[in-house]
């Protein structure tokens, strides 16, 4: 993923399901194909995001699980219905 | 129509296909409502609001000892399982004036349920009515919610079902599967969109007929019903919430005040003074996250908790009359005295020593659970 643009969102301190709705108003702005790195400190996010990835189709490419932090880094699927 | 094309294959594309969107509070009525409406070939999509009072990670992610729990949001969860879409929506903003002005007033403790289930029907109302408006058709055509008549004493009466219907604005494009039987028909039903004869007429407290279903639909893992949706059903937190308004003579609040009532000990010595004292190391570090906002004080000579200020000290007598109950919670209880750091917000620190207080120095009714 050396020349995509890397989007950067920073969700440190914010708890569940907050990193999840940042990131889900996030991706709803970038185009398909587009990178998305996540960092969190809830670790809750480790299970959400991903989850939340699955489910509306887009790509997980690496997690990784640091002490304090939590990084998540996804590659925007194809856009989802206007709700 | 053709059995011969298997309904997996077909896209949810499909033109005749009608949709739903459900209310996904991530417990087992609203799976089940979106089970039976994919049994009878609906495409469903959920919605979870977020209110600032969710039970869900917020307090496994802070306090340690639930360190081992599974820590995942339930809806998110519950939509996996059913394979549905899920838009988790911020409303803490808005939610407000349904927790601070319920036209329906309180159940139990602060929970506006009735109001809160308008406010939500309503919302995914107006979704419904632009998803509508950009894609017509292919947009939505009634919304489902997992409520079951005469289940809650205030929100889900019999009477209240169609209240929640013609004040949210859903009319009668709001179906509840699980107890349709039990209520007049609703436009999917009369339009054959749903058959209402494999709808369901469950009512009352008892459990039992979901938990038969779920055994029908092969649901094994699911959240427990028992600890309700939100932290305003819960009495001790609704305590919380009652003292802030109290102590600042005005029934107001921000989505940290009501994050900061979930985690810690709290000691209200004054009026006009709330110590929020971590219980562990997960709090400790939640509170951390404070330190800009409030001042805060910690023991120095020995390892303690970490404590905010809600408030502002008037007096030197005080802020020793804080450290020495933070001192209290700390290793040096039993010390002679404790040396505490009081920090403010700009991270200016100086060092108080203090007696620490003993048990009968802080008094009952200090305590705010
Ligand atoms: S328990 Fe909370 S979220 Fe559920 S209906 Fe009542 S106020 Fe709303």
């Amino acid at each position: 993923m050396s020349d995509e643009t890397l989007h950067e969102l920073d969700v440190r301190r914010q708890l569940c399901p907050i990193p999840v709705i940042k990131t889900q108003n996030k991706v709803a702005e970038l185009a398909q194909g587009e990178v998305l790195r996540v960092t969190c400190t809830d670790p809750g996010a480790l299970n959400d995001i991903p989850a939340w990835c699955r489910i509306n189709g887009h790509e997980v490419l690496a997690t990784e699980e640091g002490d304090l932090e939590v990084v998540v880094t996804l590659r925007v699927g194809a856009p989802s219905v206007a709700l | 129509m053709s059995e011969a094309v298997a309904p997996v294959t077909r896209p949810s594309a499909d033109p005749l296909q009608r949709r739903a969107i459900a209310l996904v509070s991530g417990g087992l009525d609203s799976m089940l409502a979106v089970k039976v409406m994919q049994e009878q070939g609906i495409h469903v999509e959920g919605v979870n609001f977020f209110t600032g009072f969710c039970v869900e990670g917020h307090t496994h992610a802070i306090r340690k000892k639930d360190k081992d729990k599974n820590k995942r949001n339930n809806a998110l969860w519950v939509a996996e399982e059913l394979g549905i879409k899920l838009h988790i929506i911020d409303i803490s903003e808005e939610y407000k004036d349904v927790v601070l002005n319920p036209k329906h007033g309180y159940g139990a403790h602060l929970n506006p349920c009735l109001d809160c289930k308008i406010f939500m029907v309503n919302q995914a109302t107006l979704m419904l009515n632009k998803a509508r408006e950009l894609a017509g058709e292919k947009g939505f055509d009634f919304i489902i919610t997992g409520e079951v008549v005469g289940q809650r004493p205030k929100s889900q009466r019999k009477e209240t079902m169609p209240i929640i219907s013609s004040e949210s604005g859903a009319d009668d494009r709001l179906l509840r599967p699980l107890s349709a039987l039990n209520l007049p028909e609703t436009l999917p039903e009369r339009e054959g969109w749903v058959d209402r004869s494999r709808l369901h007429d469950f009512s009352g407290r008892n459990r039992k007929p979901q938990i038969e279903l779920a055994r029908r639909f092969g649901l094994e893992d699911y959240a427990q019903p028992s600890g309700g949706c939100c932290f305003l059903t819960d009495e001790s937190y609704s305590r919380k919430l009652a003292d802030l308004w109290q102590a600042r003579n005005e029934r107001r609040y921000e989505l940290d005040d009501i994050m900061l009532l979930k985690v810690g000990r709290h000691i209200r010595p004054q009026p006009h003074l709330k110590l929020i004292i971590s219980r562990e190391e997960g709090e400790n570090r939640f509170l951390e996250g404070y330190r800009y906002q409030f001042t805060s004080l910690t023991t120095v000579s020995c390892p303690g908790p970490l404590a905010l200020v809600d408030g502002r000290f008037e007096s030197e007598a005080e802020l020793e009359q804080a450290a020495a109950i933070v001192a209290r919670y700390s290793k040096g209880r039993g010390d002679e005295s404790v040396t505490v750091e009081v920090k403010d917000p700009g991270g200016v620190a100086r060092e108080v020593r203090v007696a620490p207080a003993r048990p009968d120095d802080i008094p009952k009714n200090w305590l705010v659970a």
